[in-house]
């Protein structure tokens, strides 16, 4: 007991000591690149400190019920392009429902009925593009590190295999490419014929984003990618989560607080099944406009 | 960590002693009842065997009239070409009813059909056997329809374990591949069958050991005689060994033979001697099967 409330205590200090070099770094950086960037792209940057960049998704009134179970109420939310959105909120929310509306996971389960539109890139996902084309554009990681049975190689050439990519060095040249990218590659490029079921779980979870980026995705929806690592590998991941975003759009579930604290640009509070507080990352927990946002970030419930 | 307080102890110290020498003396009957069935496999193989041999001569060994070698080899193409035509069906139709058969009636009909496709008698599907594949066809008997015979016999057990081996998956498998962007056709064929390629082949080794015993839809299918010339490798000739329209008679056809019309003097050593050589087809397969079985397991993913 004694020993494990050790631990505890070190790792939140090394956490919180993380967070500030983590909010430092980022507020710098933030604040130079998505200026220059975001001029390039669109040219319209406003004064008060505020960028106003196009939605990579635009979701109206999206109602989504579970036979009778209304399980999304009336969400209406854009996602920032090159940017990292958290999701939190108590269990059984409708988080992770709303997760896989984005590209369109929930169509694998029976009595859903969906209402209202998510757009991405200004297309009606549900209407205008099919599954498999969108979900080459959305890629998803799960809870659950979930490597197939197959070797690290393998594993990371299964998208683009499956996309119909057959030459050897092309493959070889994504499979480095996509590893280096989550920060694996010299930890395993001696065992890329092995099985990735020896992998420890953080390897594991790396490897799985490295999958998905081997069919270069737009965007990356996570949902709570490291409630099954240790704090360790969490760290990796957030790390990388914030390198990834110069690339991609994120959108990340997180039951952890300080998660969603240092790593998300906005944060969108979910509350039986509706959004009760959708800003900034900053604006959420330092200056919450909802009773409840408050409550729930303040550790009151949930 | 210690939540009885100190009154409650030594009953809770009781409790946990007695579910301790529970335990102990159930492990004790699993053992017992293990050692069991050993033991009683290892007599029964050993008596089959040692008596199959101690009573044979050389010339039983022969490939030829007189000896069990051909039947030998028949049994061995017999269930070749059972599993040429039910491993490829029975795989489909397991990958249909896990993958693709939504509930409903037609399922829930196809799914009872199956049960009682498995649960047939054998001398049943032999006379069915007989009557379609024979009579209706003025064919003589054949090992062909020996092996359709014994291919209705296996394609429920290979479906069954295809199905069960595809839904014992863990979800997130097929929920990754969909989630890249896959079809569920890429899904299913490169990483769910492959991933259920274990449990399959195991599926597949007992249907084939089915296949190796079965005498009575052999009896009316692939007959009771056989005349194979090893000098001729003409496959259309009723006498060479390939032609799997020739009759075929199989090592279990033999023993029944050998054992109800007693033809010559020697049939009952013709009998254990067969019984042996089955016995040891039968012993060597499902050893060798599962040290497959295990290899692909243990080596699930590695690849070259
Ligand atoms: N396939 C389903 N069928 C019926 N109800 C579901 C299904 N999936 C989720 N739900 C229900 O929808 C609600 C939201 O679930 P979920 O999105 O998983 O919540 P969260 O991820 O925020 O914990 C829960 O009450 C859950 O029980
Ligand atoms: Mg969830």
């Amino acid at each position: 007991m004694k020993h494990a409330d050790n631990t505890v205590r070190k790792w939140d200090e090394y956490m919180i000591q993380d967070a500030i070099n983590i909010i430092d770094s980022q507020l710098a950086h933030s604040a130079e690149t998505n200026r220059s960037q975001s001029e390039e792209d669109t040219g319209i940057y406003n004064k008060s400190e505020n960028v106003i960049k196009i939605p990579k998704f635009s979701v109206n009134d999206l109602n989504l019920h579970y036979g009778s179970f209304h399980a999304l109420k009336d969400i209406s939310i854009n996602v920032d392009k090159n940017s990292i959105t958290a999701l939190i909120g108590p269990s059984g929310c409708g988080k992770s429902t709303f997760l896989k509306t984005l590209n369109r996971m929930n169509d694998l389960e029976t009595g859903v009925a969906i209402d209202g539109s998510v757009r991405l890139d200004g297309t009606d996902v549900y209407k205008d593009m099919n599954a498999i084309a969108l979900r080459q554009r959305v890629g998803m990681v799960f809870q659950q590190p979930n490597p197939f049975p197959k070797s690290v190689y393998d594993n990371v050439a299964y998208g683009p295999r499956i996309r119909g990519i057959k030459k050897r060095s092309e493959l070889n040249e994504i499979v480095e490419r996509c590893l280096t990218e989550v920060g694996i590659w010299s930890e395993i490029k001696d065992r890329l014929f092995k099985s990735a079921l020896g992998l420890s779980g953080g390897q594991q979870q790396r490897l799985c984003i490295a999958r998905t980026l081997a069919v270069a995705p737009e965007v990356i929806l996570m949902d709570e990618p490291t409630s099954a690592l240790d704090p360790i590998s969490t760290m990796k991941i957030e790390d990388l989560a914030m390198k990834l975003k110069e690339k991609y759009t994120i959108v990340i579930v997180t039951h952890n607080m300080q998660q969603a604290n240092r790593i998300s640009d906005k944060t969108a509070f979910f509350l039986l099944g509706e959004i009760i507080e959708y800003d900034t990352t900053n604006n959420i927990f330092l200056n919450p406009k909802n009773k409840k946002t408050e409550e729930y970030i303040s550790g009151r419930f949930g | 960590m210690q939540q009885n307080n100190s009154s409650k102890h030594s009953s809770g110290d009781m409790r946990i002693g007695m579910a301790l020498a529970a335990d102990r003396v159930m492990t004790g009957v699993f053992y017992l009842v293990a050692g069991f069935f050993l033991v009683l496999l290892f007599a029964f193989a050993g008596y089959i065997i040692i008596k199959g041999f101690a009573g044979a001569k050389l010339y039983m060994f022969a490939f030829a009239k007189g000896g069990i070698g051909n039947q030998f080899f028949n049994t061995v193409y017999l269930v070749f070409l059972a599993l040429l035509i039910s491993v490829p069906i029975g795989i489909l139709s397991g990958v249909y009813m896990a993958e693709y058969a939504k509930p409903g009636r037609v399922t829930h009909f196809l799914r009872i059909a199956i049960e009682t496709l498995s649960s047939l008698p054998s001398i049943v599907v032999g006379l069915f056997g007989y009557l379609v594949f024979i009579v209706l066809t003025h064919a003589q008997w054949n090992l062909f329809s020996g092996a359709l015979a014994v291919s209705i016999l296996s394609l429920p057990l290979i479906s069954t374990t295809t199905e069960d081996a595809l839904r014992s998956l863990p979800e997130s498998y097929k929920k990754g591949s969909l989630g890249m962007g896959a079809t569920l056709r890429q899904t299913i064929v490169t990483v769910l069958l492959p991933a259920a390629a274990p449990r399959i082949i195991t599926g597949v080794i007992l249907a084939a050991g089915r296949g190796f015993g079965e005498a009575a839809a052999l009896l009316y299918t692939a007959g009771m005689s056989t005349d194979i010339n090893w000098t001729v490798w003409n496959i259309a000739s009723p006498t060479c060994a390939l032609n799997p329209f020739r009759p075929g008679e199989t090592l279990s056809l033999a023993i029944w033979g050998a054992r109800t019309e007693a033809l010559s003097a020697d049939s009952a050593e013709i009998a254990n001697l067969s019984s042996a050589v089955l016995m040891i087809m039968v012993l060597t397969f499902s050893i060798l099967a599962h040290t497959l079985e295990g290899r692909i397991k243990k080596k699930m993913g590695d690849t070259k």
